[in-house]
C-alpha cells in the first residue's frame, strides 16, 4: 500500500456514488428499534422499483437523534425520516418518484443539529462503518500516511501538545503531554491502549463512535504508537457493547488486508498490530491500572500511582492510554493541523466534546459541541427541555464519579475547569437530565448503591466506606435519620475521597456532595428530630426543620 | 485435533472429560488460538461461558489446567467479573436495565414488576429453569430508555405492563 493505491480507492468509491444516497441508521440503538427491517425493505423497495442504478441503500452510524429510531436520511431531499418502520419503506422510495408520505419527519434546521460541531462523529451517519473504502473516501488513512511519510515522531508529539487536546476519557489530561512522557522512555517494548470501557451508566459516546467510525480510532491509535514508539496495540472495550466489538474486528480485518495495519505500514518500516480485549461487566476496569490488570488476564484492581502507565505499565513496559474519543480527534488534528483544532473551544479546553443527552429530555441523543457552549444551550435549545411541560431540575454529568449540576447554573460552560468548579466533572460526557419528580437523595443513593457493587474491594475506605455511606442514605431515604446522621455521613464522604486507592473511591462520594451542596433541603426535609435533644448540630438541624 | 499440544497433557485433558463432550474441544481449539497464553484467561472464559452457559467448577479447572495457572486465579477471576455467572441460567433471560438514564426513566419499577411476576429477585432463576432475573448496569441504549433485554434482543421503552407482556409465556402461571 503506498499513497496512489490509497488515493485510487477513494477516487473509485466516490466514482460509484449514486445519485441519491438513503441512510439508514445501523447504530445499536436505532437497530433495537428494527432499523435493520427497515434497510432490507428499502433495499427491496429500490430493487423493485427499477432503481438500482441511482439510489443507494446505506446503512450507515449513530444519525445522532437516538429517542426517535429508526432514523432514515434521503440526501436529495435533506430529510430526515423518524421512527420509520419496515412498512414504511415503500411509500419513502415513492416519494423520490414525487410520491407523498405521512411517515414523521425531523427537522434537520432544529438547533439539535445545527449547533453541532462535528469533528470526532464528522463520519458518523455518513459512512458505511463496515466498509474501509468508505472511510479512505472521507480523507481516512491520509493523516496516517502525511505522520509516517513526512514528520518525525517529535514533531508528531509537538504537534498534539500544539493542538491543546486534552483526555475525553474525564480527567482532561493533556493528551501531548502524556505521549511526550511515553516516548521519551527508553524501552524495547511499548504498548498504545485504547480505553474503551465505557462504564459511566448513561453514557454512550464511546459505544456510537466505534459503531459509526471504527477506523478513526484505528487510525489514531497507529498515529499515537508511531509518535511513541510502539509496536502493538490493544482495544479493551466492554462485553455490553457486542456490535461495537464486531465493527472492531471488522476494521482491524479490513485494515491488515489493505496493509494499514501490520508490518510494514504504507511500506514505511513501522510495523503496529492492535488486538480486541474484551471486559467482562467491571466498571473499575476503566481506571488505567486496573485496565491494564485486566488486559493481563488478572483481576482488574487498581494500584497505587507512580509509577505511572507511562513509565511502568502493561507488564511493566511503558504503556500510553487513552480514550475512544480521544484517539478518534488525532487524525483531524494531524489532517487539519494543530493551529486549527486550537482555534476550537475556550482558552484551557480545547475542540469538541461528544455528549450523550439523556434521561428526561426531549431529543435524546449525540451531540458534539465546541468546548465551552453553555449547559442552557445544550439543555434547553438542543435538547428541547424537559418533555410533557416538565421543568429541568438538574443535569448530572460525570457518571458516578461526577455531580448534579443544579437548573440555575445552567449558565456554565462546558469544559473542564468550570464544571470542576461545581463540584462535578466533565466525565466521559454522560448528561442525564432529571426533572421535578426526581429525588435527589435517591440519585445519590443510586450511585452509592453503584459504587458499593462495583468497588473491587482492594483498599478499605473505598471498600467499607461506600457500604457506610449507602447505609447513612438509606436511613435518611426511611427517614431513621437526625442531623448527627447527616453529620457523619459527610464526614466520611471526605474521608473516602481523601484516603481511596483509585478514582473510583476517590469520586464515590462526588455524586452525594454535590447533591448536598445544592439540594441540601431534599435530606434536611427528611430528617427526624434528634432524641437527644437540642445539643451541638442537631438542635440548629431541627430548628430550620420547623421553619419549612 | 490440536497436533501441537503434547500428546500428555491432551491424554490428560481427554482423561478429564471422558464424557467426549464436543465443547471442550471448542474450547480447546480457542485457547490454541491464543497459543495458551495466560493473559488470554478472560477471552478464554468468555468462549467457556458461551459455549456451556456458565463456568462451573469442572471447566474452572480444566482452564487452569490448560493455561498452567492455579486454580485460585481463575476461580479469583471467573468470580470478580459481573459478567461471569457460576451459576446454571435459566432457559430465557431478560436483563433489565439499571443504567442512570434508564433508571430516571423508571427502570426500577418495570424491574420490580418482573420481580412480582416471576417471584424472583434480580440475580435469581426461576425453580423450573425457564427464567433468568438480571440486572446491567448500563448497556449504552440510553437514547431508548429504558431498555430491557429479551434473550439478548434489546427492546426500547419498556413499561411494566409491556415487560409483563415479554415474560408472560416465561414465568410460571404467566398468564
Amino acid at each position: 500500500m503506498v499513497i496512489d493505491d490509497l488515493n485510487a480507492i477513494a477516487e473509485k468509491e466516490q466514482a460509484a456514488r449514486k445519485k441519491t444516497v438513503i441512510r439508514c441508521c445501523m447504530a445499536a440503538g436505532c437497530m433495537s428499534s428494527n432499523s435493520e427491517g427497515v434497510k432490507k425493505n428499502l433495499e427491496q423497495a429500490v430493487k423493485d422499483a427499477g432503481l438500482g442504478d441511482e439510489v443507494e441503500v446505506r446503512g450507515v452510524g449513530c444519525m445522532k437523534l437516538c429517542c426517535e429510531g429508526p432514523l432514515v436520511s434521503v440526501d436529495t431531499q435533506e430529510t430526515l425520516y423518524e421512527k420509520v418502520t419496515p412498512e414504511d419503506a415503500l411509500e419513502l422510495i415513492n416519494t423520490l418518484k414525487g410520491g407523498k408520505t405521512e411517515v414523521k419527519r425531523g427537522d434537520l434546521n432544529h438547533p439539535f443539529f445545527k449547533k453541532q460541531l462535528s469533528i470526532v462523529l464528522a463520519n458518523s451517519g455518513e459512512i458505511d462503518p463496515e466498509r474501509i473504502e468508505a472511510y479512505i473516501a472521507a480523507e481516512g488513512y491520509q493523516a496516517l500516511h502525511h505522520v509516517l511519510r513526512e514528520m518525525t515522531p517529535k514533531a508528531v508529539v509537538e504537534s498534539m501538545v500544539k493542538s491543546g487536546l486534552r483526555g475525553r476519557g474525564g480527567a482532561g489530561f493533556p493528551t501531548g503531554l502524556k505521549w511526550g512522557t511515553v516516548a521519551k522512555t527508553q524501552s524495547a517494548q511499548k504498548y498504545v491502549i485504547c480505553n474503551a470501557d465505557e462504564g459511566d451508566p448513561g453514557a454512550f459516546m464511546d459505544r456510537s463512535v466505534l459503531e459509526s467510525d471504527p477506523h478513526s480510532v484505528l487510525e489514531g491509535m497507529a498515529i499515537a504508537a508511531y509518535a511513541v514508539g510502539a509496536t502493538q496495540g490493544f482495544i479493551y472495550v466492554r462485553a455490553e457493547y457486542p456490535l461495537a466489538i464486531k465493527r472492531l474486528q471488522t476494521a482491524i480485518k479490513q485494515a491488515k488486508q489493505l496493509g494499514l495495519l501490520g508490518s510494514g505500514v504504507f511500506e514505511s518500516p513501522f510495523n503496529f498490530n492492535i488486538d480486541i480485549r474484551i471486559g467482562a461487566g467491571a466498571f473499575v476496569c476503566g481506571e488505567e491500572t486496573a485496565l491494564m490488570a485486566s488486559v493481563e488476564g488478572k483481576r482488574g484492581t487498581p494500584r497505587p500511582r507512580p509509577p505511572f502507565p507511562a513509565e511502568s505499565g502493561l507488564w511493566d513496559c511503558p504503556t500510553l492510554i487513552n480514550n475512544v474519543e480521544t484517539f478518534a480527534n488525532v487524525p483531524p488534528i494531524l489532517r487539519k493541523g494543530a493551529e486549527w483544532f486550537a482555534g476550537i473551544g475556550t482558552e484551557k479546553s480545547k475542540g469538541t466534546k461528544v455528549f450523550a443527552l439523556a434521561g428526561k429530555i426531549t431529543n435524546t441523543g449525540l451531540i458534539e459541541v465546541p468546548m465551552g457552549t453553555p449547559l442552557r444551550q445544550i439543555i434547553e435549545e438542543m435538547g428541547g427541555g424537559a418533555p410533557d411541560g416538565g421543568k429541568v431540575k438538574a443535569v448530572q454529568t460525570g457518571g458516578p464519579s461526577g455531580g448534579c449540576i443544579p437548573a440555575d447554573a445552567l449558565d456554565t460552560p462546558v469544559d473542564y475547569d468550570s464544571l470542576t468548579k461545581l463540584g462535578s466533572i466533565m466525565g466521559s460526557g454522560g448528561m442525564i437530565v432529571m426533572d421535578e419528580t426526581t429525588r435527589m437523595v435517591d440519585v445519590a443513593r443510586y450511585f452509592m448503591e453503584f459504587c458499593v457493587d462495583e468497588s473491587c474491594g482492594k483498599c478499605v475506605p473505598c471498600r467499607a466506606g461506600t457500604v457506610q455511606m449507602l447505609h447513612l442514605l438509606e436511613k435518611i431515604l426511611n427517614r431513621q435519620a437526625t442531623a448527627r446522621d447527616l453529620a457523619k455521613l459527610e464526614e466520611l464522604c471526605e474521608m473516602v475521597k481523601n484516603t481511596s486507592l483509585c478514582g473510583l473511591g476517590q469520586t464515590a462520594p462526588n455524586p452525594t456532595l454535590s447533591t448536598l451542596r445544592f439540594f441540601r433541603n431534599e435530606y434536611e426535609a427528611l430528617l427526624q428530630p434528634d432524641p437527644y435533644g437540642a445539643s451541638g448540630n442537631g438542635g440548629a438541624k431541627e430548628a430550620g426543620l420547623v421553619t419549612k | 485435533m490440536s497436533p501441537a499440544v503434547p500428546v500428555g497433557s491432551k491424554k490428560a485433558a481427554v482423561e478429564q472429560h471422558a464424557s467426549g463432550d464436543k465443547r471442550f474441544k471448542i474450547l480447546e481449539a480457542h485457547m490454541k488460538k491464543y497459543q495458551y497464553r495466560q493473559d488470554a484467561l478472560i477471552e478464554v472464559l468468555h468462549k467457556a461461558q458461551e459455549l456451556f452457559g456458565y463456568l462451573e467448577d469442572d471447566l474452572l479447572l480444566f482452564v487452569a489446567y490448560r493455561l498452567k495457572l492455579p486454580a485460585s486465579r481463575v476461580y479469583g477471576v471467573a468470580t470478580f467479573y459481573h459478567f461471569f455467572t457460576l451459576k446454571p441460567q435459566g432457559k430465557h433471560t431478560c436483563v433489565v436495565c439499571l443504567g442512570t438514564a434508564c433508571y430516571v426513566k423508571g427502570s426500577a419499577k418495570v424491574l420490580e414488576a418482573v420481580e412480582a411476576k416471576a417471584k424472583i429477585k434480580a440475580g435469581e432463576t426461576t425453580p423450573d429453569n425457564q427464567l433468568s432475573l438480571l440486572t446491567a448496569r448500563c448497556i449504552g441504549a440510553c437514547g431508548i430508555a429504558p431498555a430491557v433485554v429479551y434473550d439478548g434482543t434489546v427492546t426500547p421503552r419498556q413499561t411494566p405492563e409491556t415487560a409483563l407482556e415479554h415474560v408472560k409465556g416465561w414465568v410460571p402461571n404467566g398468564n
